[in-house]
Parts: structure tokens; sequence; C-alpha cells
């Protein structure tokens, strides 16, 4: 009887009921009948491959990894991780340049910075877009995200390093990639909150890529080395007195605490409670009453809130809107959760392009209908998503709350001094 | 996070209750792990369609002959009507059109041409008396599409023929469905639903007008109207014919639409639905639930002053049947189940199965307990409060619409006082 009991399948695989809940909320199947779909993909054809590993499917690697078919599973079946699983564990060949290229952002970004305005300019080129397009598979329609000469990091050490051991209480900033090599200005964004919050920053000397691309992209053993090393930083920084560590992109987020462990067997416990997004880590704070925060009179925004698929797994959406809610200048709508169709790396592949879009086009209608200015969103591939499908300007949240903090006002509220 | 009420389950009671509670103007919030068993829902809802293996005509009737544990005894017969009313209300104000009266079931026609007694009928739904009506001026097409396998045409014009309805069958198809057909498994409802908008509802349109010529209306399986329920009425104005839309293999098109808008309308109201997490620990202290543990939020992370289960029969996971109990399986609440496992079935599949009948241990006001001792902020709604066997009374729908509404209008009354 005991033994009934506490026979639990990897993944829970055998809790599946067959009752095809995933399938109907997949956004791949639902545009794309070459793609069997996550029950066929996941649960079935895991007995299959139980058996005999030649029963993989190539199609799997149409699987965005989105996991809206575990949030919509009635029985906690991991039928996200079942799929990326036997795709690391079946799927044959090395991956392609292509797809190496892409994975790499971290490698990418330390190239392309020293380059930034030459590679800028040459990556937004017609004729290279049509080179990259027809020799690498890079569809023609994306436009990759600029450099930016000046790294986050550099940033960082020139200009506010000094300051963070004055303020009473630290964090860890996990930047991640985008924040270092595209968009520095989240990221200082995010130091000036915390700061005004009486929060230190600190940054993890060796942080790698989360590694979210790598497993995509299938690079396996680039990732586990990475998280190890990540994992490893991020006990240090706990150890030295950082409270928390702390991205504000959901993929960073939910790839460290959830598929560390669950895709690359890389032990996370030490660390998975005290990783968080930006927001979550915000919104705790500020409920428990130990930061407040002050608005500017003067500001106004009509913007949409996008739930992306890793924070709809991570559960934490409500932490972002949440937030958000608390602007007194800002109408926010919430957008019904359906994925953006980019998925990082997927949507930058010229085979991928027509269904990225068809996927995405819900979303866009959703958008257009609720006639918002702004989107607001915490992760940065559904950010070019919409900024390129639907012309909004979109932003993280924490560009929100920059633009609308009263940051010398939250500096005196909570007593920090200049 | 605190709310003023937190609801554990996100399915037709979870939502009635939540939006009654958000009409009352209380902050609420749904915690949903995963999607629900709307999902399966015909599209039709029962008050009460059979007692004792007989079919029921006039449900509000029959329903005062029943008695306890039966949850409509235990509200009461005359609370009834007010509660149906409201309900009545609640769906028209969240846009989901249902047809039907409390004194007198109609008729509906099931996937496989049997009739069922039903309350209440969403838009398009396959009514048996429309549909005679509809005959009299000639033959009606049941209309299949080319490939689909989830549609029985030939049960369908047998069952029509026995209830005197003469009929014609034809397949159409259109090239986006023949696409989508590349995966012949996977063919399915929700995504034909997700197709037929736009420019494929005309071609499709097109095609089944031309099918249908002259017949007198339009039987097709419920695969259109996923989001809302516009396509329908297009539909109908693009061919000019009236079309009955029958349920098929889950998941269930008209199901999903009734919880996508009934969510959406919840959401609109200021709720929060929370997809995808569970709960997996309550505080209780004094007599009181104080906070809840979740899986993605963390322990202690939700707190309310009052709390509502409707998190289903074993079916949604709300009990489950272990080797030698039968446990609600969030907090291991009392429930009204013998120990001894034999009592729990019946060796005859068919037969009036007593587990069905397995509810938590509630007091007079549907407040559940632990260990012997009532929790004053807790309460059950829906499936999980057993008491009767709803899948042979075809009771499901009412009791937990009415049941939500009851226990909503309780936690009112109790917030309120203390807002007061």
């Amino acid at each position: 009887m005991e033994y009934q009991i506490k026979n639990i399948s990897p993944n829970n695989l055998e809790q599946c009921i067959k009752c095809t809940i995933c399938t109907v909320y997949c956004p791949v199947a639902a545009v794309k009948p070459e793609y069997p779909g996550p029950k066929q993909a996941g649960p079935d054809g895991e007995r299959y491959r139980l058996k005999n590993p030649d029963f993989f499917d190539k199609a799997l690697k149409y699987c965005l990894n989105c996991k809206r078919c575990e949030v919509s599973c009635p029985n906690n079946v991991r039928i996200g991780d079942i799929i990326q699983m036997a795709r690391i564990n079946y799927e044959k060949g090395a991956p392609k340049l292509r797809d190496r290229m892409l994975a790499e952002t971290d490698f990418m970004g330390t190239m392309a910075s020293a380059f930034a305005p030459v590679v800028n300019l040459t990556l937004g080129l017609k004729p290279v877009k049509f080179v990259l397009d027809k020799t690498m598979g890079i569809d023609g329609h994306r436009t990759f995200p600029t450099y930016s000469g000046k790294k986050f990091v550099s940033w960082f050490k020139k200009n506010a390093a000094a300051e963070q051991d004055k303020l009473p209480r630290r964090i860890a900033y996990f930047h991640g990639c985008y924040v270092n090599y595209n968009y520095p200005q989240l990221g200082i964004d995010f130091v000036r909150i915390m700061n005004a919050c009486g929060i230190g920053v600190t940054l993890m000397e060796k942080e790698k890529c989360c590694g979210v691309a790598k497993v995509a992209n299938r690079l396996i053993d680039r990732a586990r080395k990475d998280a190890t090393t990540n994992v490893a930083e991020m006990k240090e920084a706990l150890a030295r007195g950082a409270e928390a560590i702390v991205g504000c992109s959901s993929s960073c987020i939910f790839t460290m605490r959830d598929e560390y462990p669950h895709l690359l067997g890389v032990d996370n416990n030490a660390v998975r409670d005290d990783i968080f997004t930006a927001t979550a880590y915000l919104y705790h704070l500020i409920e428990k009453g130990e930061i407040k925060l002050a608005f500017r009179k003067d500001f106004s925004m009509n913007a949409a809130y996008h739930t992306p698929c890793h924070m709809q797994k991570l559960g934490w959406g409500v932490y972002s809107a949440g937030l958000m809610r608390m602007i007194p200048g800002l109408k926010l709508t919430t957008l019904e959760q359906t994925c953006c169709g980019m998925a990082g790396t997927y949507g930058f592949k010229k085979e991928n392009y027509p269904t990225s879009q068809a996927i995405g086009s819900e979303l866009f209608g959703l958008i257009d209908e609720s006639g918002a200015d702004v989107v607001i969103t915490d992760c940065e591939t559904c950010k070019w998503q919409i900024e390129m499908s639907t012309g909004r300007t979109v932003l993280n949240p924490i560009t929100v709350l920059a633009q609308a903090l009263d940051f010398e006002e939250t500096a005196r509220l909570n007593g920090v001094k200049k | 996070m605190k709310y003023d009420a937190i609801i554990l389950g996100g399915g037709l009671s979870g939502l009635v209750t939540g939006i009654a509670l958000c009409r009352a103007g209380h902050s609420t919030a749904i915690i949903s792990s995963g999607q629900s068993a709307l999902h399966f829902n015909s599209g039709s809802y029962g008050l009460l369609g059979h007692i004792d293996g007989k079919v029921v005509s006039d449900p509000s009737a029959a329903i005062a002959t029943l008695e306890a544990p039966h949850p409509y005894a235990r509200l009461g017969a005359a609370a009834l009507a007010p509660l149906m009313a409201e309900a009545r209300q609640i769906f028209a104000d969240a846009g989901i059109t249902l047809e039907g009266s409390d004194n007198a079931n109609h008729h509906r026609l099931t996937p496989v041409g049997e009739v069922k007694p039903a309350w209440l009928s969403a838009a398009g739904s396959p009514v048996m008396e429309k549909i005679k009506e509809a005959a009299k001026n000639g033959p009606v097409l049941i209309a299949g599409i080319k490939g689909y396998l989830d549609f029985y045409p030939a049960f369908l014009a047998q069952g029509l023929a026995r209830q005197g309805v003469d009929t014609k069958t034809a397949s159409v198809t259109i090239p986006a469905l023949e696409h989508l057909r590349t995966n012949p498994t996977e063919f399915r409802a929700p995504g034909i639903a997700r197709l037929l908008t736009g420019q494929a509802l005309a071609d499709f349109a097109a095609e089944l007008r031309r099918a249908a010529a002259d017949a007198s209306a339009v039987i097709m399986p419920a695969v259109v109207g996923m989001r809302d329920e516009k396509p329908l009425a297009e539909l109908e104005r693009l061919t000019g014919k009236k079309i009955f839309y029958v349920p098929t293999t889950p998941m269930s098109v008209t199901g999903m639409r009734q919880q996508a808008m009934l969510r959406r309308y919840f959401e609109h109201l200021g709720g929060v639905y929370m997809l995808g997490d569970k709960v997996t620990e309550g505080r209780i202290a004094d007599a009181t639930l104080k906070t809840l543990s979740t899986v993605s939020l963390g322990a202690d992370s939700l707190s309310a002053d009052q709390f509502v289960m409707a998190t289903g029969s074993f079916f949604s996971s709300g009990l489950v049947a272990r080797p030698d109990s039968i446990r609600e399986s969030v907090f291991d609440l009392d429930v009204d189940a013998p120990a001894d496992r034999s009592k729990w079935y019946s060796k005859q599949v068919f037969d009036e199965q007593p587990y069905m009948s397995f509810g938590v241990h509630t007091d007079g006001s549907f407040r559940v307990s632990k260990d012997g001792k009532t929790i004053d902020n807790l309460y059950a709604v829906g499936a999980i409060l057993g008491g009767c066997n709803s899948l042979k009374e075809e009771s499901g729908a009412g009791v937990a619409i009415l049941t939500a509404l009851t226990v909503a209008k309780a936690i009112d009354k109790n917030l309120s006082a203390q807002k007061n």
C-alpha cells in the first residue's frame, strides 16, 4: 500500500490521464500540425521512447518550451520537461552553427559589444540580413537587438559599485546577457530603484548566461557548466550577505529556479528559494512594509501587461501586475494569457518565422483591442516580438517603475541619506 | 498577498462564487491547479434530469421531493428560485447566452443521437424541441467535417429518425482545414474552432451553404466559437441557416468558451485568477484558516478573511481515493465516506456507484471541518460537497452554481459585518 502511494514516476509521467487539455493550450499545436502536440510529444511518446529511443520524433524540435502545457495540466504532469529531456537525450546530430550563434548569447555579446557601432550597423543592413537569411537561416524579418557599446558591468563598476556599501541592505543582481550587452539602461534603472529603497546592489563576479538559449539549442554541456558556476556564485553572494538573487528577466529567473534541477541536473536547493524576479522581490518588500515607494505626480501611461510564458509558469505575473497597479498615473489592462510566439531564439530561425507570427497573432489582436499605448512585460524576447509585430513600445516593469518613481521622495521615505 | 476571499478551484463553482463575491465588492482570488472540468462540459447545464432512473420534466417541482444530504434539500427548495434567477443574470452579464426554463426541462441531442434532459443550454446547443420545430420545413442537414473523427453522423441520423426528424448528411472541408488535418490524430474541435474565424469562417460558410442547399437547418459538431459567441452568429448569418452544434469528444469548445468567458468576466470585475499554481498547505488556528502556502508563491504567501473549497470531486482531484481511505486532497478535511472499501462501489459498472456521492463533511452553512472541528471561514461548494450522484441525476451544474451563490451570500454577509 505504501509502495502504491509513494510510487511517483519521473516528471509525474504516470499521472497523465490522456485528457488532452495540454494539447488544446499548446501555442504550437494550434498553428503547426507537423508538431504532434504536448500530450503525444510528452507522456504518450515517452512510453514508446522508454522502450526504444528510435521512437524519438524529430518534430519535438518545434516545442517552444513555453510550459503552457504544464500550467494547464490538472494533474501536475511535467509535460514540457518530458519533451525537453527527450530532446536532450535522444535528438541526434550536433546543433547547427546558426543555433550555436543564437544560443551563445554571452560570447556573442562580448564580441559584438566590442565592435557595437559596426555590428549594429552591419546587422541592420538589408544585404546582410539577406545573407543571414539565405545562408544561415536567420529570418530576414527579424532585426537583431542592438548591442550597446558600453556594457552594464562597466557602467556599474565605474559609476555605482563604490556607493553600494553605504546602504544598509544588500542583494545580488543577476543582470543577464540582455542587460549587459543590449540594454544597460534597464540595469541602471534597477540599481537606482533599489538604492532609493536603501538596498545596495552587488554583482556576481563570474556570472554566466542563465542558459535558457543553450537549453533550447541543445548545448547542454555548456549550459550545465554555466549553471554550475552560477549556482556557486549565488551561494557565495548569499554567504557574503546578499539577502536575495534578483533579476529583471523572467526567463533567466525561471531557468535558474526550475530548469537547473529539472533539465540540467544541477542542484540549486541551497539558493532556489532566494532567487526572485525584480517585481516579486519589490512586491514582497512593500507588502512586508520594509520599503516604501513614492510616485511622481506628473506620470501618466496607458499600458497593457503581457504575462510572459515563463512568468506564467513561475506563477508570478500577479507581482508584476500588482506592482504596476501601485502606480497612480498608470492605467493598466492585463492581457489574456497567450504566447507571443517568439520564445527566445525560436522566432529568429527562418523555418519558425511563420509559426512564430501565427502564434503571436492572437496576442497582437488583444493588444490592439486593449487600446493601450505601451505594453509592459518582463521578458526581452517578448519585447522584440511585440515591438516588431504591433509597433507598440514595450517596457520592462522596472523601466516603467523608474519612469514613474519620485526618486528623491522615495529615498527620503526609506531613510536613505545622500 | 491579502484578499477578502480566496477560492481554491477555478471551474464552474469556483468562478461563480468568485464572480458573485466580486459583484458584492470584495477582493477575490482564485487559485486553479490546471484547467477545469468545464472543458468536458457539453454546453448544457443540468438542474435535475433524473430521479431514481426516471426522467424529470419539472426540475423545480422534483427538487422539492429531495431529502438531505442532497445539496438541494440542504439549500431548501424555497431558496432555489431566486438563486436560479441570479444565476441567469450572472451568465447574461458575462455575455453568455443560456436558454431554458426552471420549471420545464428541455431536451438536448447527445453526440450518439440520444436525448437527455437539460436546464440551461448554451448558444447553438442542439435543443431537440428546436430541431423538431425547424424540421417541419424539411430535412435537416447533418454536416460532418472531412477527416474529423469525433462526430458520428450515422448515430445522429438514427437518433433523429426515432424523434421523427428527417435528415440528410454531407461532409464539408476547406483548404485551411485540410492543412490542419496533416496531423490526423490531433484534428480536434478546439484546433478547428481556433481556425474558423475571419476569412476561414467565410470560406467554411460558403461550403456549408452549398452542402445545406434547401435543408431546413444544419447540425454540425461544436467546432465554432472558442473565445466568444460571435462566430456562431456570423456562421448563421453567412449561411442563412439555423445551426445546431452537437458536443464533441473533449476538449469541448462550448465548455472552453464558458470557462474563458466566465474567467474574463471575473477578471473584468477585478478578480485575480492564478492558473497553474497549487495550494500545498493551510495554517489553521482558532478554528480559522489563516494563510495558504502554494507551490509558486511559497509558504504562508496568501491570506484572506474567507476561503472556499471549489476543488471538485474525484475527477478534479478534490477528493482522492487511497487504498484504505477517501481523502480531501488539500487540507485532509473530514470526509463523509465509509471506512470499509467494499462499500465504496458496486461491482456492476452501470449501477449507481456509492463513491459518486462522497464529499467533504459540512455543517448547515456548508462550512467544512477537520478532525471533527468546524473551520469557521472555510466553505465548500460544487462537486466536492457530495450528497448526490450528479452523474446519474444530471444535477452537477445546478449544484455547482446554486451552492456557489449560497456560499457567496454567506461570505458577503460575514465580510460586510466585518467591514462595518
